[in-house]
């Protein structure tokens, strides 16, 4: 038993379930992305429109920026008291009427919603959309279990349809457009009017009419959660469509699975929210529904209500002092839609749930930096990301942190040095030394031979020779200068620094 | 050792650097500062711009607009609460079968109603946003949500103005509702369409106040 992990020991999310690992690195995945004018194109006009939405309706409030300040201290100050206000939570859900379930990873939670699915004798499941659910990859370990689970949110029943991936935390169907949408109905939907035409509202229509018996016939649903009350015990989804309703209203049971990051200490802190996500998020001044629930409401709703707690890799997260931030996010989906990168490459390259420059500080610390290295690299770090976030997160600087962790478990795991820590290595030696520092960037003169034969009139190399190819493989080196800063300053002031 | 005490001792664990706890900046506007009227028009122009219909009226008129309403959308079933004020529907033709939900009606009954009558708990001004808590004057949540169609009528002394002022007067521990225009997506190129699965039509009648059976005492809702 010596070998066992303490109870208190950080623990990351598994493999072999759920969504957070990508089966390629970014680098690769983003090469098939880029090379996909369609994706490209469909991404560009999605991420074009929300962004003018946003700014429009955050543009009209003109407290926006304390309201950020509020969102952000609440969800710092309940990452530091989330024992205790996991206990009120449970407390006050359970006082309600409802069954709070604990769940330490994807296996455990999934375990936990196939038990109370087969407990109820039904064999289906209508769905909510949920990042939750989709991050333990519930739909496929409820069919292993013999359970069939329908995605009822519009974008989600795309992907499903289409045995497809989300790309998008709000819009998980962004990389598909109309067209695409329309064969895809045509091909997969029984019993469809082949006169179906590519017009929006059609297609709502038609997920409409295909999706309407289902949620009448629903005897258990399955739905995640914005927020969760610790003070009332008060569960909260904000959608669009009416599904969400449908599945909280009509089933007999309610199991609910929700990141023990999502509660907020008391119910004056949604009124926070309720401003700061649906302007984030869809660029609304609100969503078209939000439903509020306490418990079971006799005669009113669902008679059995579970909450399943998770916490799948969160508790690590909440570990790093730097990386903790990332937990206090709102999953409004604002930094994915005004990030350079994610525009051009879009959600399936990040190989996760979460894409995008959340999905870049948030899996790799789920699932522990060594199974994400290189999403922290998918950044240029021009802080957009930063500018819009809701609840202030600082993206940049933990991207810049998950980087040196990189580089440290990688350094930790070698026995012979990278040739970048070599280089590295040899730099700070030289760089320490005025001798050194002088006689290198002397010698570096000897690369105006390399731009000479390259590219002369631009003042540009084009290509550096041997090791150094890689570095020009997609940029222009600068030619170094016939003569250094500190010569010119020696020629013009003197070594005394007085002006000749 | 259960998956609870795990996840606590995990997060006690997390914590034990004893982050700052930072006291939480409300300086945000809670109050609006607009006069009723005001705050009634701000109300309608917001929910007639997510595509529902507005009409005003004092609350004499209610009965014969709900009658016009019901005319224009061609509904013959409707649904209403049990403590929908009786001549709300004193004017509705005999031609529209009404039923009063009683907590009885089962799922397929409500699926073939076409139209809902309902009042609302609280209004916000600044979002367009009606909010139903199943006070007996709006019924089980299931019975706005199947009707393809939500008259709903909004008391002006029931609208505030903003956010933080209309969940102030509402009680957590009831089943709360917030709608905002007609059931909507933009899941398909981000081009909002109106009616998915929830009323594709919502009429909000604002009526004026005075009436005593509009007014009921929220006072206790108020720490």
């Amino acid at each position: 038993m010596s070998d066992a992990p303490a109870p208190t020991a950080p623990i990351h999310a598994p493999a072999g379930v759920g969504m957070l690992r990508g089966a390629r690195t970014f680098p690769e995945a983003a090469r098939q992305a880029l090379g996909d004018p369609q994706l490209r194109h469909n991404l560009g006009h999605a991420t074009a429109t929300i962004r003018e939405k946003r700014a429009n309706v955050v543009a009209e409030v003109a407290d926006w920026a304390e309201l950020r300040n509020a969102g952000q201290a609440i969800k710092s100050a309940t990452m530091a008291t989330l024992d205790e206000q996991l206990v009120r939570l449970e407390h006050q859900v359970t006082a309600a009427g409802g069954v709070v379930h604990w769940a330490s990873d994807a296996d455990s939670a999934n375990e936990i919603v196939a038990r109370l699915v087969r407990e109820t004798g039904s064999r289906e499941v209508v769905k909510v959309k949920s990042m939750a659910t989709q991050e333990i990859g519930l739909n496929n370990a409820l069919a292993q279990a013999g359970i069939d689970a329908y995605e009822t949110d519009l974008a989600e029943l795309i992907v499903q349809l289409g045995d497809d991936l989300p790309s998008h935390i709000l819009v998980p169907a962004i990389h598909r457009n109309r067209a695409e949408i329309r064969n895809l109905f045509l091909r997969a939907i029984p019993g469809i009017d082949p006169g179906l035409t590519d017009n929006p509202s059609a297609l709502a229509a038609a997920a409409r009419r295909h999706l309407r018996q289902r949620f009448l016939s629903a005897k258990v649903a399955v739905s995640g959660a914005n927020f969760a009350v610790a003070e009332t015990g008060t569960l909260c989804v904000v959608e669009s469509e009416g599904n969400g309703r449908m599945c909280l209203t009509l089933p007999d049971t309610l199991i609910t699975v929700m990141g023990i990051e999502k509660v907020v200490p008391s119910w004056r802190d949604l009124e926070v929210f309720l401003q700061l996500l649906p302007r984030s998020s869809t660029g609304e001044r609100m969503n078209p529904y939000t439903s509020l629930w306490t418990g079971v409401h006799r005669g009113d709703g669902p008679r059995a209500v579970h909450l399943v707690l998770l916490d799948n890799g969160r508790t690590s997260v909440l570990a790093d002092q730097v990386g903790r931030d990332a937990l206090n996010c709102i999953r409004c989906s604002a930094c994915l839609n005004v990030c350079p990168v994610y525009q051009r490459t879009g959600g399936h390259a990040y190989g996760s749930v979460y894409p995008g420059p959340i999905g870049a500080i948030l899996s790799p610390q789920l699932t522990g930096i060594e199974h994400n290295a290189s999403l922290p690299y998918a950044s240029t770090l021009c802080g957009a990301c930063y500018d819009v976030c809701p609840v202030k997160i600082d993206i940049p600087s933990i991207l810049v942190h998950l980087r040196a962790q990189d580089v440290e478990v990688k350094r930790a795991r070698r026995d012979v040095p990278t040739p970048e820590a070599i280089a590295m290595a040899a730099a700070a030696w030289t760089m320490t030394d005025d001798r050194r520092w002088s006689r290198a960037q002397r010698s570096s003169r000897l690369a105006r031979l390399v731009g000479r034969r390259r590219n002369k009139a631009r003042g540009l190399i084009r290509s550096l020779p041997g090791p150094l190819a890689a570095w020009t493989v997609a940029r222009d080196a600068p030619r170094p200068p016939a003569e250094t800063f500190r010569e010119w300053w020696a020629r013009e002031r003197g070594r005394d620094g007085q002006r000749r | 050792m259960t998956a609870r005490e795990a996840t606590l001792a995990r997060i006690r664990a997390a914590i034990g650097d004893a982050p700052a706890v930072p006291a939480i900046p409300r300086n945000y506007r809670v109050r609006g500062d607009l006069e009723a009227g005001a705050a009634a028009d701000l109300f309608a122009q917001r929910v007639a711009e997510y595509r529902a219909a507005v009409h005003h009226t004092d609350p004499d008129g209610i009965p014969a607009l709900i009658a016009t309403i019901l005319a224009s959308a061609g509904d013959t079933r409707a649904v209403v609460p049990t403590g929908l004020p009786a001549d709300w529907l004193s004017e509705v033709p005999s031609s529209v079968s009404v039923c009063t939900d009683d907590g009885g009606m089962t799922t397929e009954h409500l699926d073939a109603v076409d139209v809902v009558v309902t009042g609302c708990a609280v209004a916000i001004a600044e979002t367009g946003t009606v909010v139903l808590d199943a006070a007996p004057d709006q019924g089980r949540r299931i019975i706005t949500l199947l009707p393809d169609h939500h008259i709903c009528v909004v008391s002006v002394d029931r609208i505030v103005v903003t956010v933080p002022e209309g969940l102030h007067r509402l009680d957590p521990t009831r089943p709360l509702t917030m709608i905002s225009g007609p059931s909507a997506t933009s899941d398909i190129e981000l081009t909002r369409v109106e009616g998915v699965h929830g009323p594709r039509n919502l009429d909000v009648i604002i009526a004026t106040a005075g009436r005593t059976a509009l007014v009921r005492d929220r006072s206790w809702l108020v720490p």
